[in-house]
């Protein structure tokens, strides 16, 4: 992954900018949002020579990938938490403080204690916020009895306690959401783990996972898998079967569903998904809740100067993916060094690779390439590579292993 | 026989206005897609939904191409009186299926 990216930076490598031998102060970036995308850009934008300031209200970030392993018992929260000292250390300023308001006309955030940051350009990187107006019945008080655990952090652990508290024999729901979401192929990776963790350790139990689609990422190779090591225990009802939600009942821990309603004793329901609030605030969002952006610069094509990466962006084919909003936030950053010096930007290439686990040792990946076309980020045909659907337990092992590097890998280059 | 999902009341006040949802597993093949020959398939959609209620038409609908696979329809009827809805798909290639419910009305 290392030599990937690097051989991607390569392609999109901006000429070696000036490091500042001008009078005035070097232009100031703004960043809000420290996931994959913010700490990212922040560190590529610092490497630029410019001043960055990244604005988020936690001190520790969560991290989402690999979380599910979390919920099976398979890793600690520990795990998935990292800081920013790697980035203070960087000499980026990181004020953590939630971003209120944003001034695109006068390029200034106003800060959750009332102080205002000026910028020359401002990237939002604001990740995912849950539609809890999408399901009925399933607002914010829900998610306590019904985890989403979709954003990772205290409902990823209790959609961990509710599972080790389920007794043997007893039935796990799962509702996941039509496209676009966080992270594609994560809910069969959630429900391939559970079943996992059910198999081994309450293996009387079932998983149901309803769907409000008909196909998804790396289809085959989920069922193919799923067919293999948990036949019988997990069962997968697509839209065509009556599997989308529509609500939920939380009295009665039951989905609700257009042809009827199905109860459990853990109900995991991952709700419809927008663009982080921030990004609806200022404006940024268009009415499908994502915000539209040039593919070339990830200039927001609603509020010029400003920047939008990872998942809130829409990125044409480009899935939301912690590596999406690491491979954004590089050309993000290049585009902006180029044009605060008036330079013209060229035409990026983008990668993503997405890893999951099918069981503990039996990991699966996507990868796929990326350009502008037609004002979007389209596949670039042939580039990409999705694994075998036959291939020996070594393989599958082995993708599992590169899981682990990968995600060493970017969390060391997001977070230092 | 397609599988088809429904959801019906069983039971309703008169008056009250219910709602009716159905799906049916269909392909709705185009007649406008090359398959993996090069050939073009030829088109096999339902054409028309029909649902009566005590042999009266309450709701139609036409399909077309453009409809995807799997079509769901959803419409909202007055539950005037206790009696059987008579839903019934047809289209290419002879396909005619019927399903029928029993609505009972009270008050």
């Amino acid at each position: 992954m290392k030599i990937a990216r690097r051989a991607l930076a390569g392609l999109v490598a901006a000429p070696v900018l000036a490091r500042v031998a001008r009078a005035q102060a070097a232009p100031a970036v703004v960043v809000i949002g420290g996931g994959f995308g913010g700490a990212s850009c922040a560190q590529a934008l610092r490497r630029h020579g410019l001043v960055v300031t990244l604005v988020e209200p936690n001190a520790t970030y969560t991290a989402c990938p690999f979380s599910n392993a979390v919920i099976a018992g398979l890793r600690s929260m520990e795990q998935q938490r990292f800081g920013y000292d790697g980035a203070r250390a960087q000499g980026i300023t990181v004020v953590h403080q939630a971003a209120t308001g944003i001034d695109a006309a006068a390029r200034q955030v106003t800060l959750g204690d009332g102080s205002r940051l000026a910028y020359d350009r401002l990237v939002l990187s604001p990740g995912i916020a849950l539609r809890f107006d999408a399901l009925e019945g399933y607002d914010e008080a829900a998610a306590a009895t019904l985890p989403h655990a979709w954003q990772a952090g205290p409902q990823t652990e209790l959609l961990h306690r509710q599972l080790e508290a389920m007794e043997d024999g007893g039935t796990v729901v799962m509702a996941v959401p039509a496209n676009p979401y966080r992270c594609p192929p994560g809910p069969y990776e959630r429900a391939s783990l559970i079943a996992w963790y059910l198999k081994t350790k309450k293996p009387r139990s079932k998983l149901l996972v309803l769907d409000a689609k008909d196909s998804f990422s790396k289809q085959r190779l989920f069922e193919a898998g799923w067919a293999a090591l948990y036949p019988g225990l997990l069962e997968y009802v697509p839209l065509s079967g009556g599997g989308r939600a529509t609500g939920v009942d939380v009295a009665g821990r039951a989905v609700v569903t257009e042809f009827g309603s199905q109860a459990g004793a853990v109900v995991n329901v991952i709700p419809p998904q927008r663009a982080g609030a921030i990004a609806q605030m200022a404006g940024a969002a268009d009415r499908s809740g994502w915000c539209p952006t040039d593919p070339t610069s990830f200039e927001s094509r609603l509020l010029p100067g400003v920047h939008v990466i990872g998942d809130a962006c829409i990125a044409g084919a480009m899935p939301k993916s912690a590596f999406s909003a690491n491979a954004q936030a590089r050309v993000c950053a290049d585009a902006i060094a180029l044009l605060l010096r008036g330079a013209p930007v060229p035409e990026p290439r983008l990668l993503n690779t997405c890893y999951s686990l099918v069981a503990p040792d039996y990991g699966i990946s996507v990868a796929g390439v990326y350009r502008p076309a037609g004002g979007v980020l389209a596949d670039i045909p042939g580039a990409g590579g999705i694994s075998p659907l036959e291939a020996p337990p070594a393989t599958r092992a082995a993708e599992a292993a590169y899981a682990e590097d990968w995600f060493e890998t970017i969390t060391a280059d997001a977070f230092g | 026989m397609a599988r088809v999902l429904l959801n019906i009341p069983r039971t309703a006040r008169k008056g009250e206005v219910i709602a009716i949802r159905t799906l049916i597993q269909h392909v709705m093949e185009t007649g406008y897609r090359p398959g993996a020959d090069g050939e073009v398939l030829p088109r096999d959609i339902i054409r028309r939904f029909t649902a009566s209620f005590e042999g009266e038409e309450v709701f139609a609908a036409d399909l077309s191409p453009a409809i995807a696979a799997n079509p769901f329809l959803s419409f909202t009827m007055v539950a005037s009186t206790t009696g059987t809805l008579v839903l019934r798909w047809q289209g290419d290639k002879g396909f005619d299926q019927t399903e029928t419910r029993e609505i009972m009305v009270t008050g």
